[in-house]
């Protein structure tokens, strides 16, 4: 059976002062200034996959609708290409904000919990916090094992080339001065006063 | 002229035949490079995604090392790194707190960043500051009748390139054309490649993959020419998955530093042109016969 969805947003809906605290984050200052003229949405090159449209989540988060705009599965289609940070009319950093959105989210815990790009991000920050470094390939495995082990059997065919082609490397890269780079991302938290 | 070299975690990873080719090319030219000492992970998109601040730091500790080193510039070929590196040194003198959190962060190591160390892309050193006159005349065997489709990708230069158009860079067509070649039309040369959504969201990823690959062959291109680890990449490695879907289009995607090797007649080992997944068996004349 169809399912019967309110599509109007309600006032009730919003959270309060959502669209002011992202705008206070350095490069999402111009959200502000949006005409809602959709240049984004025209040449983002994944929009055809979204739920909003850039255009969209940029209305919606300046009009404090947070659980919508944090619940998108924009945030996790922008590929961070640009292309919307540099036609926009306004001088809007739409890929910041987009930055921004994801980093909310997360510390939220609001993201389809096996969705590949959060746990990308995830696996990545760790492998660098922990080598200083990534091993690639070390990281497109761990990847495809934490999400869909069975995409990773249908990605054979890129294994096989990448051995042929000597690109399949499992040894781990990592810089020696691994203790100084936790202590200055250790610095950051305990600057923003964060648990260390 | 000599650079601290950030060849960033993809040149020794899975587009090594990036660095190989680039550095006797430019070895060739006379360009030194000293690679950065302990060199870090530049904070790449991923970890933008997570936490922007401790993404800037992370490069700011890369640019502190830079300027310590006693090097001018520092030249970062990826074109994520040479984004990422230059956003954090816009975001260090537009935001005082992020330059305050960079400074406190990296004063915990005792490193210091003064925010002037320029930024540098191999491109833009090779067009500018060597100077295609002086590459031309390096060139021992022209690339003639090789037709490449320039991909300049989207990272290089949007938004913070310092030495070339957003909308329509021009760089890379014009070194291609001092090295013989024939450079095709190809208005899809800053057009996303998908990035890393060719391994999470496939379906969206190997869609951007196919486009770029049909435009070149509408265009007749025999190859792509590429600045970016991760373009080649997804346009390379991803072929075969993309083919189950469109069907195959098997256009070579090489670094643009390969070709001026090839074109300036380095020893092909050197060059890494056996790495593509999609082979580019093309040579120029001379070397065949």
């Amino acid at each position: 059976m169809m399912e019967v969805k309110r599509t109007i947003k309600y006032d009730a809906d919003r959270v309060k002062g959502f669209g002011r605290e992202i705008m206070s984050v350095p490069g999402c200052e111009q959200l502000q200034s949006c005409i809602q003229c959709g240049t984004c949405s025209g040449v983002c090159p994944l929009s055809i996959y979204m739920d909003y449209t850039p255009r969209q989540v940029m209305a919606l988060a300046r009009g404090d609708f947070k659980h919508e705009v944090l619940k998108s599965l924009t945030l996790w289609l922008c590929a961070s290409c640009y292309a919307c940070t540099v036609e926009c009319p306004r001088g809007i950093r739409i890929t910041d904000i987009m930055y921004e959105l994801k980093q909310r989210a997360i510390v939220e815990g609001i993201y389809p919990r096996r969705f590949p790009i959060p746990v990308l991000a995830r696996e990545f920050n760790a492998m660098v916090k922990r080598y200083g470094r990534i091993t690639e390939m070390l990281l497109v495995m761990k990847l495809f094992l934490k999400t869909n082990p069975f995409a990773a059997m249908g990605n054979w065919r890129m294994g096989i080339d990448l051995m042929r082609t000597g690109r399949f490397s499992l040894k781990t890269e990592q810089i020696g001065s691994r203790r100084d780079l936790a202590r200055m991302l250790d610095a950051v938290d305990a600057e923003k006063g964060h648990r260390v | 002229m000599k650079f601290s070299y950030f060849p960033g975690c993809s040149l020794k990873g899975l587009g090594r035949a990036y660095e190989e080719s680039l550095l006797p090319v430019l070895r060739h030219l006379g360009v030194e490079l000293e690679e950065l000492p302990d060199w870090n992970c530049c904070g790449a998109t991923a970890y933008m995604a997570e936490d922007e601040v401790k993404a800037c730091v992370l490069a700011a500790r890369n640019l502190a090392l830079c300027e310590s080193s006693g090097n001018q510039q520092l030249m970062a070929p990826c074109a994520a790194c040479y984004l990422v590196l230059n956003k954090t040194k816009h975001y260090f003198h537009e935001y005082p707190a992020m330059r305050k959190t960079i400074q406190h962060a990296l004063g915990a190591v005792g490193l210091n960043y003064g925010g002037d160390t320029p930024v540098r892309h191999p491109l833009d050193v090779l067009v500018n500051d060597v100077g295609l006159e002086a590459i031309k005349q390096k060139v021992r065997y022209p690339l003639k009748g090789l037709k490449i489709a320039p991909y300049y990708g989207c990272q290089l230069v949007r938004p913070y390139s310092t030495f070339d158009d957003q909308y329509n860079p021009t760089t890379m067509d014009r070194l291609l054309e001092a090295l013989g070649a024939n450079v095709v039309r190809y208005p899809l040369k800053t057009k996303c490649c998908g990035g890393s959504l060719t391994g999470t969201v496939p379906k969206a990823g190997m869609r951007l993959v196919y486009i770029l690959l049909n435009e070149a062959r509408k265009r007749g291109a025999d190859c792509l020419a590429t600045v970016c680890p991760l373009c080649q990449f997804n346009l390379d490695a991803y072929h075969a998955q993309m083919s189950a879907r469109y069907g195959p289009v098997p256009i070579p995607t090489v670094y643009f530093s390969q070709l001026m090797g090839l074109a300036f007649g380095l020893s092909e080992p050197e060059l890494g042109l056996r790495r593509s997944a999609v082979a580019f068996n093309w040579r120029p004349a001379e070397v065949a016969a």
